[in-house]
């Protein structure tokens, strides 16, 4: 019986040389919201480890999250750890390629974008578990409900009175020069006052109790039916994992869901609320979750072209005629929602919609226009925007954002370039970004012209030492780059967060690329009860 | 001055459409200067699905068409009562905000041309300049029916030399905007002196002036609005407050035609 444990992982001295060498470089996208696959590009090449560890750069220990700094397995990971090392390689091998059958089984795919044809893909699956204890939780918990509630309230703000940007907190201009503010939105009262029924907080965490915010998603984040079919091949293939641990469930997802959407319907809907989803059809990346999610709520998954505006209501075509939608769960982006407001190419949305939307005939989740509180320029104001609607200190830390408008920063940036990622505001899909220890002299350069012509366009961030969790490989456990994103639903009725999320990991060894269009895995992720 | 209008849009369609919505925005707004007495809108050919105010206070009314129809006729009629503000709308209403008003749209957006005219404006004031760019816009594009596509912008317009109230509107707009100042798009009814028989609804623009607030320019007729100009929908350009804008099914062809009389009643 071969035992698992003393391969890659343990020692401290196996895992942080490896890191050491490469410094690793955040590069996020913001910016390209659509309907591309998004989520996070870290980076770690060994071209950028090379001009990092020339230039001498101060050396950041990397965090497992099992195993600490020092190697010593951490709390919330003992009683996993005792199973495992009883545990047989091979009988794990044999179970990890149980898994990957199974998902072909259910068929849980993607599609990659930028191929010629859409190509179906596997997304791997990692069996070692992402623990996280209750305590550890909490803390996050509070801090993403604070964070979606200052949201909501920014987006009504925004698109009311304005108080924000006459307070001097945001400057108009982030507001007025940005694409994703819809002036179809002012005025507008959402039913129940809710505009982010659904939000994906994605999080990166750089030590014990060091989490940070990388991302909002308060458009149509994905990524929940993957959670929950992780979760659910864990139970089937380690029971009794399940009997020694209490893990809180997730599997109620679905249900809180459309709960959480009934509870937002329109005013006076009586009886109980028809919800549906609407999908832009099967040759979408996410097609697979918007038929599971449906499905698993007991609601219609429907098209455009199955909607019409009838007696004042989006009604769906059934086999016994038009029925009224209260509720639409729509995984269509703004643009493409309503041919006649909006985008008047699009044949996937409803031409009316917003309409009977404004008239306060249907509820839309999530609310149209709240790309303006996820939006790259946003991001680096969200202290100050949980700040002036809740009165209280953010909880979630954002990563750290130099705004090169302003002048100290500006100054700071210039000084320190080689070891920051400066981004454009506006941009998107990394354009015009500069990846400082990985930059050449020539580029620096280049960049600090750009800088000091147009400081306003742009912004920096440091690089992030990202946490890492073992992976279940060949050669036994090996320590990979995670992030996380919970899952939030929000109804007048309250915030739910729910306890875990989608924990995304980097399969290649150093590698800090953890989405799936680029090779990302996955993992089940545990909230440990207390 | 009392006006009696009646303005009916009549949609031919080569074949049967299947299913398609209007969004109508034919309602007098509520303005200064202006009361309406009566108002009906009917739609013959179609149902009326929601009406709503949008982002810019217009009235919106939903129809959706009847099954298989070939034929759809959109009527407003009443009466409204003018009188004399010299053009004047007053202080900005709404949550719009001022802003707003300053973004270039496709239709606004000014480039080589726009900029040019607005390096010749000259005046002491912004309501001097604004007249006088109202008048260099008169001189820049020749009024002409016909000729015009409903897409130009105001570029377009500029490059062609000649367009109509549409395109003076656009014009103005997208310059009065280079000069930072607001500006929007109105569309309404206009009685022509001594004519019932309107050969068209009319547009023109107004501008922000601190002080005075909304101020109108008729670039095509060379003067500020007056008590023969009913104000029915305002936006940032001609997309946003067109009297009808339509979606719909099937590959019919689509023929309009419009008849408007706007009549004085003492």
């Amino acid at each position: 019986m071969s035992r698992l444990r003393p391969m890659e992982t343990p020692s401290a001295a196996s895992l942080v040389p490896e890191n050491r060498a490469k410094r690793l470089i955040l590069v996020h996208f913001m910016g390209a919201k659509a309907a591309k696959p998004r989520g996070f590009i870290l980076w770690s090449e060994n071209s950028i480890a090379r001009a990092v560890t020339q230039r001498k750069h101060q050396i950041m220990d990397m965090f497992d999250e099992m195993h600490g700094h020092d190697g010593a397995v951490r709390r919330p990971y003992k009683t996993f750890d005792g199973w495992l090392s009883q545990e047989d390689a091979g009988r794990l091998r044999a179970k990890q390629r149980e898994a990957e059958d199974l998902f072909r089984l259910t068929g849980i795919t993607f599609n990659v974008y930028g191929r010629s044809e859409a190509e179906e893909r596997l997304i791997p699956f990692d069996i070692i578990p992402r623990i996280i204890d209750g305590r550890e939780w909490q803390r996050l918990e509070r801090g993403i409900e604070q964070r979606v509630r200052a949201i909501n309230a920014f987006l009504h703000d925004i698109y009311h009175r304005q108080e924000i940007l006459r307070a001097g907190r945001v400057p108009r201009e982030m507001i007025a020069n940005n694409e994703a503010f819809l002036p179809q939105m002012i005025g507008v009262m959402p039913p129940g006052g809710i505009y982010t029924h659904i939000t994906g907080i994605d999080l990166v965490r750089t030590g014990p109790d060091e989490f940070f915010v990388l991302e909002d998603n308060a458009r149509t984040p994905s990524g929940v039916s993957y959670m929950l079919e992780n979760r659910e091949t864990m139970l089937r293939m380690f029971p009794e994992l399940f009997s020694k641990t209490r893990v809180r469930p997730v599997s109620d997802y679905p249900r809180n869901l459309r709960r959480s959407l009934a509870a937002s319907a329109p005013e006076g809907c009586d009886g109980t609320p028809t919800v549906a989803v609407l999908t832009p059809g099967i040759f979408n990346s996410a097609y697979y979750e918007h038929a599971f999610l449906a499905d698993k709520m007991g609601v219609e998954l429907v098209e455009g072209h199955d909607l019409r505006v009838v007696e004042g209501r989006v009604a769906m075509r059934t086999t016994r005629g038009y029925r009224p939608i209260d509720v639409l769960y729509r995984r269509v982006d703004d643009d493409f929602l309503d041919p006649l407001n909006f985008n008047p190419e699009s044949a996937l949305g409803v031409p009316g919609i917003m309409d009977v939307y404004r008239a306060g005939g249907i509820t839309i989740a999530n609310a149209p226009g709240t790309g303006i509180s996820d939006d790259k320029a946003i991001y680096s104001y969200m202290p100050e925007i949980v700040e002036f609607y809740t009165g209280e200190r953010p909880i979630l830390q954002n990563v750290p954002t130099w705004r090169c408008s302003e002048k100290e920063s500006l100054d700071y940036v210039l000084a320190n370039l080689s070891d920051l990622v400066v981004k454009e505001v506006h941009g998107s899909g990394g354009y015009g970004m500069l990846i400082g220890p990985a930059a050449s002299k020539k580029e620096l350069k280049e960049f600090e012209r750009k800088l000091r012509a147009r400081p306003s366009n742009y912004i920096a961030q440091p690089t992030l030492s990202l946490s890492t969790v073992p992976v279940f490989t060949k050669a036994g456990l090996a320590p990979r780059h995670v992030d996380l994103r919970p899952f939030v639903l929000m109804s007048k009725d309250g915030i739910q967060v729910t306890p875990g999320g989608l924990t995304r990991v980097a399969m290649k060894k150093g590698s800090l690329v953890v989405n799936s269009s680029q090779g990302g895995g996955t993992k089940d992720t545990w909230v440990l009860e207390d | 001055m009392r006006l009696l209008i009646k303005h009916t849009t009549r949609y031919d369609y080569s074949a049967p459409v299947p299913y398609g919505v209007q969004q109508i925005r034919l309602s007098p707004k509520p303005t200064r200067g202006q009361v309406v007495r009566d108002w009906k809108i009917t739609v013959e050919g179609g149902q009326q699905q929601v009406v709503f105010d949008d982002h810019h206070r217009n009235h919106v009314i939903l129809f959706s068409f009847e099954p298989e129809v070939t034929q759809l006729v959109v009527r407003a009629e009443g009466i409204v009562e003018m009188s004399d503000t010299a053009g004047v709308v007053g202080v900005h209403q709404g949550l719009a905000p001022l802003w707003l008003f300053q973004k270039p749209t496709e239709h606004t957006r000014a480039g080589k041309g726009c900029r040019e005219l607005v390096r010749m404006v000259e005046g002491d004031s912004d309501l001097e300049k604004l007249h006088d760019l109202s008048t260099r816009v008169h001189g820049a594009i020749a009024y002409e029916t016909g000729k015009s596509e409903i897409a130009w912008s105001a570029e377009d317009a500029l490059a062609a030399g000649h367009g109509v109230c549409q395109d003076h509107a656009h014009v103005f707009i997208a310059c009065a905007r280079a000069m930072g100042l607001p500006a929007r798009y109105v569309s309404g009814y206009l009685r022509m002196d001594g004519q019932d028989e309107q050969s068209a609804t009319h547009a023109w623009a107004e501008a922000h002036v601190d002080g005075l607030g909304w101020v109108g320019f008729d670039v095509s007729n060379a003067i500020s609005p007056d008590t023969r100009y009913v104000r029915v929908a305002t936006g940032l350009d001609y997309t946003e407050a067109a009297p009808i804008v339509g979606h719909r099914y099937g590959l019919a062809e689509e023929r309009m035609d419009v008849s408007l009389r706007v009549t004085q009643q003492q």
